[in-house]
């Protein structure tokens, strides 16, 4: 490791002494305001050191990682992702009287974790990024230990991800006993130079997709989302359903296109009857929730096999069409779940459909910017989930998957309708009869100026994409 | 730069009344009336600026053209021809109606109300004059949510579900149609190496039989449930029954509307062969809309619910037309655009008029109203005879040209589609005998027309009987468009004119692809 590697990996460094720094703080001062104030700076400084690279910037760090535009890139929404889920839960955890200052060392570690995902080329980084990611994730999910579900998630989770962790690397073993290649160039070589594929490396490759597969909650491998969705605090459950899934689909982006994987029909073949069950499952039983969270867990279900049919796509288009979908996924969840913490109160999160009765009387615009976020899901025009959609039935078609456009199709109808009811809900004219139980949730100003940013950039990518677009364009190049 | 100027005065129009409402609630609906009337006003100029002065070889009066996503080829392309240019006159028109009929009606949330109401009027302006068939999408969706919530928030007793079957109808339609755009956009890009969701670009697209079925198809259906056509009309009736007054003039009048003008502008041009080939099963699909819609009306008791039939059976008249291939047919369906949205707009404001007054849309509890209200009952006689297809009223003669066009083309669905005029006599006298004459069962006492309702009323009266004796204007005005096969493609000429910037198209995709 020499001096160059070094300085390319300076945002994680500046990640990780963010995390030693405000555990240092913590132990000579609890005080929430100073931790959230050095987690956002750090991670602000973050991205404008990131800002400064070159989208063509091209740094191997033999053998783990690779700095690339395409890793840069993902960095930096995994920076301003995680700085938007902070925001948003500087007011939500100054409601509750929990110890609320190691959750930003968590929230940083898992930021970190991601971060090491996206930029890694061998299997040790992958593992390392993962496991430090879902450790994190651990701890974040049953941070409101007082209440039941959240303990509930927290373990489920636990266990469901060590499982799965470990089918991974049983995976990645079976295809390093084959190929002697821990290296993902390593094993493309291989893999090229042999004929056929032995059987070893097809169950290993059989594996790994179990452990991604949890890891993106895409069906069968589902189980797990509504229950830690609902379970989690607000924020965390955004940032599962933003950095947790987009790092794991930048991985398996990159993974695929150094192994070439479209020549192989089976890994195609697998990956599109993932997509399509996805999409079924993910929309219909989100037709029947009466959780708000959990709806919106079965929606992201159905998204991520939306985006599957833009992986699946290939070719530059398609993998354009990820990251597009990508970005657009993660301001509208954002928006979402961030909207969910301001409603929330001290005892309960805001996640029945009761609790958005009439919710445009009572609160205009936080009920306007819902349903923006929830119409962005729907894909409706002039927001950026619209041109996500577009994008993806664009690589789709260019590649002629008329299968898997036409269910993406059937199944954004589907969809509308339970974004349609919420929307409904929130329109109602009825007040909510029991008015005794409303949430008075406290409202802040960091809050509020978030939602506002988010909103406008949704609008923004929505009417004018070409900028987002061009840039990356660049970065898949 | 007129264009879009007509959409971006609405847009901004809209979003200023929302927020005015918040003063003061009249200054709002006051805000509303000029920003329409301003549109109107703007489509008056350019008329009797250019429209009249049109020729066949020069027909396209307007044109701008800013690039806005250059890399997947997608402009902000507006144009407008004859066609364009009565469509949107009918919006406007009937546009400054709904503002002035919700005026007493809509008492809540006022502000919301009308930012809904002009959104969807910007986003039907958008429909009429986009070239760009990205763009046509575009406005194609952002026309329902605000419709949506028209519906769904100030509608009648079961608006919920009413709103709901109209969106979803035409969302699951409008999607089908997208991938029929981007497969017609990657075919013509393959072929000709330019990757352009342009109209006239696309005109130009060569495709085999069996692709141009298929993508046609996706078209179709959009259109056509939009329409509607029997057996995809069943959202209407819902949706017409539930919706304000306001919601149901301009389902009625224009949502309509842009599927008849969608069949005319891009499913005829783009794809001639394949409409062709499908044109006898399509004018059977009219024949059987006008007769069932028919017979469907005159078994209705709901008022609103009556007209909403009324509507499927005048819109069959449109797929017969349209599919007759002929000038005169098609001539008698632009007719039939006009006339229509016009009396059935008037009616549903009278049901709208009857309602504030006795709460009840049943007309079996009605009767006997003429003697209490002569001015509301002379009205609706005129109306009612223009359903009907009394000669000297627009819709006779709007139906009587489509039926002669499409004579030509089919002889034994001509025969049946004039019984359909039978039938219309029927339910059209079954509504003033239900209604105005008879006797007075439950009593009403209610009064006639205010000053503003006669405002509104009066000027549909002189509208629909202007276009019964004199409708060689509309007929000059729309000629270019509906005469001349070549009519799209002499755009180019009026288009390398106007166009000053010279546009490279860009693409994503002309770069290297990979190697299996």
């Amino acid at each position: 490791m020499n001096m160059n590697d070094i300085m390319s990996l300076i945002p994680l460094w500046i990640l990780s002494s963010a995390a030693i720094l405000i555990f240092f703080s913590i132990s000579i001062k609890r005080n929430h305001k100073v931790i959230f104030v050095i987690t956002v700076v750090s991670l602000l400084v973050d991205f404008f050191f990131l800002t400064g690279y070159s989208i063509k910037h091209l740094q191997p760090v033999e053998p783990l990682l690779i700095i690339d535009g395409f890793g840069i890139f993902n960095i930096g929404l995994i920076l301003l992702t995680t700085l938007a889920v902070v925001l948003i839960s500087y007011a939500y955890f100054e409601q509750r009287e929990e110890r609320k200052e190691e959750y930003y060392i968590l929230i940083i570690l898992a930021a970190l974790g991601a971060a090491i995902l996206v930029i890694s080329k061998h299997f040790a980084s992958l593992f390392l990024g993962l496991e430090i990611l879902s450790v994190s994730l651990y701890a974040l999910i049953a941070y409101l230990r007082k209440r039941e579900r959240s303990d509930e998630a927290g373990i489920k989770y636990l266990i469901l991800a060590a499982f799965s962790s470990a089918f991974l690397l049983f995976g990645m073993a079976l295809v390093y006993a084959a190929t002697g290649s821990m290296e993902f160039a390593g094993i493309a070589a291989w893999i090229t130079q042999a004929h056929e594929m032995p059987m070893i490396v097809v169950a290993g490759f059989g594996m790994m997709i179990v452990g991604v597969g949890f890891k993106l909650g895409i069906v069968p491998f589902h189980m797990w989302t509504p229950d830690v969705y609902e379970g989690s605090p607000a924020p965390v459950t955004a940032f599962i359903a933003t950095v947790s899934k987009g790092g794991m689909v930048a991985l398996l982006v990159r993974f695929f296109n150094t192994l070439n994987g479209y020549q192989y029909t089976t890994f195609m073949l697998v990956f599109t009857i993932l997509a399509i069950a996805s999409m079924f499952i993910g929309n219909i039983l989100a037709l029947r929730q009466n959780n708000v969270k959990r709806l919106l867990a079965y929606s992201s279900i159905a998204h991520l096999g939306y985006l599957l049919v833009a992986f699946l796509a290939g070719e530059k288009l398609g993998m354009e069409a990820v990251i597009f979908y990508l970005v657009a996924y993660f301001i509208t969840t954002l928006g979402a779940f961030g909207i969910l913490a301001t409603l929330s109160d001290k005892e309960r999160d805001a996640e029945l459909l009761e609790d958005y009765r009439g919710l445009l009387w009572k609160r205009p615009l936080t009920a306007i910017v819902f349903s923006a976020m929830l119409l962005s899901l729907a894909g409706i025009p002039l927001t950026a989930g619209f041109v996500g959609k577009f994008y993806v039935l664009a690589a789709g078609i260019q590649t002629h998957r008329w299968l898997l456009v036409i269910i993406l199709v059937i199944n954004s109808v589907i969809g509308l309708y339970y974004y349609i009811k919420l929307i409904a809900i929130m329109f109602d004219q009825k007040q909510a009869a029991r008015t005794s139980q409303e949430l008075h949730p406290l409202v802040y100003i960091v809050s509020s100026v978030t939602m506002a940013i988010l909103v406008l950039s949704l609008f923004w990518i929505g009417v004018n994409p070409e900028g987002m677009m061009t840039l990356i364009r660049d970065v898949i190049r | 730069m007129m264009l879009a100027s007509l959409i971006a005065i609405l847009m901004v129009g809209g979003i200023a009344a929302g927020f005015l409402a918040r003063v003061n609630q009249t200054a709002c609906r006051w805000l509303s009336l000029i920003t329409v009337t301003i549109a109107f006003g703007i489509i008056l100029f350019i008329w009797i600026d250019e429209g009249l002065s049109m020729t066949l070889t020069d027909s396209w009066l307007r044109d701008l053209y800013i690039p806005w996503i250059p890399s997947f080829g997608i402009a902000f392309h507006l144009a407008m021809d004859g066609l364009s240019l009565l469509m949107l006159a009918l919006t406007f028109f009937l546009g400054i109606l709904a503002v002035l009929v919700s005026w007493k009606e809509i008492q809540y949330r006022v502000g919301f109300f009308h930012f809904n109401l002009l959104w969807v009027l910007a986003g039907i302006t958008g429909v009429f004059l986009t070239m760009d068939l990205f763009l046509f999408y575009f406005f194609w969706e952002v026309m329902l949510i605000p419709m949506y919530f028209l519906i769904g928030i100030w509608g009648h007793e079961n608006k919920q579900y009413a709103a709901y079957k109209f969106f979803i109808f035409t969302q699951a339609s409008g999607l089908l149609m997208l991938l029929a755009i981007l497969a017609l956009y990657f075919i013509h890009g393959e072929q000709t190496g330019i990757y352009s969701f342009d109209y006239f670009a696309l005109l130009n697209t060569t495709l085999t039989p069996d692709t141009a079925r298929w993508l046609m198809c996706g078209f179709l259906i959009a259109f056509v449930v939009k329409l509607p056509v029997v057996p995809l009309h069943t959202w209407l009736p819902d949706a017409h029954t539930e919706a304000p007054t306001a919601g149901s003039v301009l389902l009625a009048g224009l949502l309509l509307k842009t599927g008849a003008y969608g069949l005319i502008r891009f499913v005829l041009p783009i794809f001639p062969e394949a409409a062709a080939s499908i044109a006898p099963i399509a004018m059977l699909l009219g024949v059987v809309g006008i007769i069932y819609g028919a017979v469907q009306a005159y078994s209705q008791t709901d008022f609103k619910r009556l007209v909403a039939y009324t509507s499927v059976s005048h819109m069959g008249f449109i797929m017969l037309g349209v599919f007759a291939f002929n000038e005169l047919a098609m001539q008698g369906v632009v007719m039939q655009m006009i006339t229509h949205g016009i009396s059935t707009g008037a009616l549903f404001i009278i049901a709208g008029v009857l309602y504030e007054r006795i709460h009840t849309r049943d007309i079996l509890r009605m009767g006997g109203m003429w003697k209490k209200v002569p001015f509301m009952g002379t009205v609706a006689m005129v109306f009612v005879m223009a359903s009907l297809g009394l000669p000297g009223l627009g819709n006779f003669i709007a139906e009587f040209m489509t039926l002669i066009g499409a004579w030509q083309a089919n002889k034994l669905l001509t025969i049946i589609a004039t019984a359909g005029l039978v039938f219309a006599t029927a339910y059209s006298l079954r509504i003033m005998q239900k209604v105005f004459l008879g006797k007075n069962i439950e009593g009403h006492g209610i009064t006639d027309l205010s000053l503003r309702e006669k405002f509104i009323l009066v000027p549909l009266c002189i509208a629909i009987i202007w276009l019964g004796l004199f409708p060689q204007q509309v007929i000059n005005t729309a000629k270019p468009t509906v005469a001349n096969g070549s009519h799209a493609k002499n755009h180019a000429a009026i288009h390398n004119r106007t166009r000053t910037d010279n546009v490279q198209y860009t693409s994503a995709f002309d770069t290297e692809r990979r190697k299996p």
